[in-house]
């Protein structure tokens, strides 16, 4: 049967005594696509994966995985899925092929030793199978991790910072492994603090500030939200720069006085940077060095939140 | 027929299990020390520094130490259960279980079973030096079943124990560290000296605390003389703690992984 809906969250809640960890969240993710919850340290992003991963029973709310509900068919929710967690859950002691074994005997695979050859192939791990996981690189493990999640060829694939902690060629090497994870059918879940990996990756992005989601949308719909084009000005001291503050009163400004840094929110349009420009230029502060920043995940939550309280003031 | 398929697999998934905790056993030459090594050590020395001081009446001090010896190998065998069961909880391979389709027992049963499959692979391994260090048993085949049934009954209630304390620990360390007070009462009961010998409070501790019964009734046994009520209080003793650990490790396990 297909499904067009593999997860959806209704109202779900969750706290950890007085604390809120989840305050209604709701969201869907369509089968077939990759989709990446977006968060800071905190914001309950681990503690969503593992509801939906029947390892945590919600407060209040629902959610089902695959047309089941979490609380109610938990066996059923976990034929179907497959958990790779922050901190590579896997088998120090054990080699990487006992480990597969490991994972295909529970999972009472027919054909194991075949099924483990194959993705130790897949994921690069052929040549150390044999080696104890402890001699493993961080980018090894979770391949491995993720391999023997792999194993009982599960519908949804749910990642939690898969590759937070990695040196940039294995983070590369994981996005490619994701890519083809959803080629091949399989609904992925994922978790990251970095909106590029997400921008990267996900069909479909949800952030998560504070248990709550405050934006959802592609990585395209959420650009649109951002601060377009923070721009950098260095100056050659201190003087300059405050005197370049107060002329961009207006602007959204910050000065980082200790590097003779002014940072200026701007919508990214040319008319902005020229006003900009054009004002120093007139009062004769000189700009040593400008840039344009990237939006950072920092720059997302502030505007967002930003405009929510304005919404809210409003009313 | 959906519960005989059910407890196959049941079986075969606490077996798949246990197969991987026992590899983790033996491939710790740290256990292999501690757990073997280490009883042997402390019966050598027993008996060929300290034994001679010992007036164990009618019994040669060797046959008097070793029962003493065989708790104290399984009180440290327990130890590594709780700190695997830790290792498990506190490096996530926990979740990775509790969120696949397999038999949920299978998690905690695998470590239980490996408890007492290794205990007893260490027990005879201590037996064995025993006896070619003078080690001289009279018992009989029921004396052999009995003191087996009490050591096994023994391991596993300080098994669960150990669960308990491998589930709540933060760190393995933290969880092993519940083996040091197993390894006290046994030096203050009739492991290694006789309690006629102890001052008056220690003494009535002494004769009054679990690992005593169990040992006098395992000697009694091994040497074929009267068990008298010991080996019923042992029993006893052994039933109760493992109930009251079940009870209290399969609570914390349920609220752990709900």
């Amino acid at each position: 049967m297909i499904q067009s809906t593999a997860i959806s969250v209704n109202g779900l809640e969750k706290s950890y005594k007085n604390l809120k960890v989840l305050n209604k969240i709701n969201f869907s993710v369509q089968s077939g696509s990759i989709f990446a919850l977006l968060g800071s340290n905190g914001a309950g992003k681990t503690t969503t994966i593992k509801i939906l991963s029947t390892l945590l029973k919600p407060d209040k709310g629902s959610a089902q995985v695959c047309g089941f509900d979490v609380v109610r068919r938990p066996d059923k929710v976990r034929e179907e899925i497959s958990l790779t967690g922050q901190n590579a859950a896997v088998d120090n002691v054990l080699t990487g092929r006992e480990n597969l074994r490991l994972i295909g005997k529970l999972r009472h695979l027919p054909d194991v030793n075949k099924k483990v050859d194959a993705l130790l192939e897949k994921f690069d791990l052929m040549e150390a199978a044999d080696r104890q996981v402890a001699t493993y690189s961080g980018g090894m493990r979770r391949r491995l991790d993720l391999a023997m999640g792999l194993l009982g060829t599960p519908a949804i694939a749910f990642l939690d910072e898969p590759t937070t902690g990695l040196d940039p060629q294995s983070r590369i090497a994981m996005w490619k492994i994701i890519k083809d994870l959803s080629q091949s059918g399989i609904t992925v879940f994922l978790t990251t603090q970095y909106l590029e990996e997400a921008d990267q990756l996900a069909d479909q992005i949800a952030i998560l500030n504070q248990g709550k989601i405050v934006a959802e949308g592609t990585a395209a719909e959420l650009k649109k939200l951002l601060p377009l084009k923070p721009i950098e000005l260095k100056f050659l001291d201190e003087k300059e720069g405050r005197s370049a503050l107060d002329l961009l009163r207006d602007y959204n400004a910050s000065l980082d006085a200790e590097n003779q840094t002014l940072t200026v929110t701007t919508d990214g349009s040319i008319r902005q940077m020229m006003d900009i420009l054009n004002r120093l230029e007139n009062a004769d502060v000189w700009v040593a060095e400008f840039a344009q920043k990237l939006p950072t995940l920092e720059d997302v939550f502030l505007t967002i939140i930003g405009n929510k309280q304005g919404k809210d003031d409003e009313k | 027929m959906k519960i005989i398929s059910g407890m196959k697999y049941n079986l075969s998934d606490t077996a798949v299990m246990s197969g991987r905790v026992l590899r983790h056993t033996f491939r710790s030459i740290d256990t292999l020390i501690t757990v073997v090594a280490m009883p042997i050590m402390t019966m050598l020395m027993f008996v060929y520094v300290f034994g001679g001081a010992m007036d164990t009446g009618s019994i040669d001090y060797i046959n008097f130490v070793v029962p003493g010896i065989v708790l104290f190998t399984i009180a440290s065998g327990v130890a590594y259960t709780a700190l695997r069961i830790n290792n498990d909880v506190t490096g996530g391979i926990f979740d990775r279980f509790y969120s696949m389709p397999i038999s949920k027992s299978s998690i905690l049963g695998g470590h239980v079973l490996t408890s007492l499959v290794f205990n007893t692979f260490s027990t005879v391994l201590v037996l064995l030096v025993a006896l070619l260090v003078g080690f001289r048993p009279e018992a009989g085949i029921t004396g052999w079943l009995l003191v087996f049934g009490i050591l096994l009954l023994f391991t596993l209630a300080m098994t669960w124990v150990s669960v308990i304390f491998g589930l709540l620990a933060n760190s393995g360390e933290g969880a092993a560290v519940f083996s040091y007070p197993l390894l006290g009462l046994l030096f203050i009961s009739s492991a290694f000296a006789p309690t006629e010998s102890m001052p008056g409070i220690v003494r009535i501790f002494a004769e009054h605390q679990p690992m005593t019964p169990i040992i006098e009734a395992v000697r009694a046994l091994l040497v074929n003389e009267l068990v008298g009520n010991n080996a019923l209080i042992a029993v006893i003793w052994c039933t109760a703690i493992l109930i009251i650990s079940y009870i209290a490790a399969m609570r914390i396990y349920t609220h752990k992984v709900s």
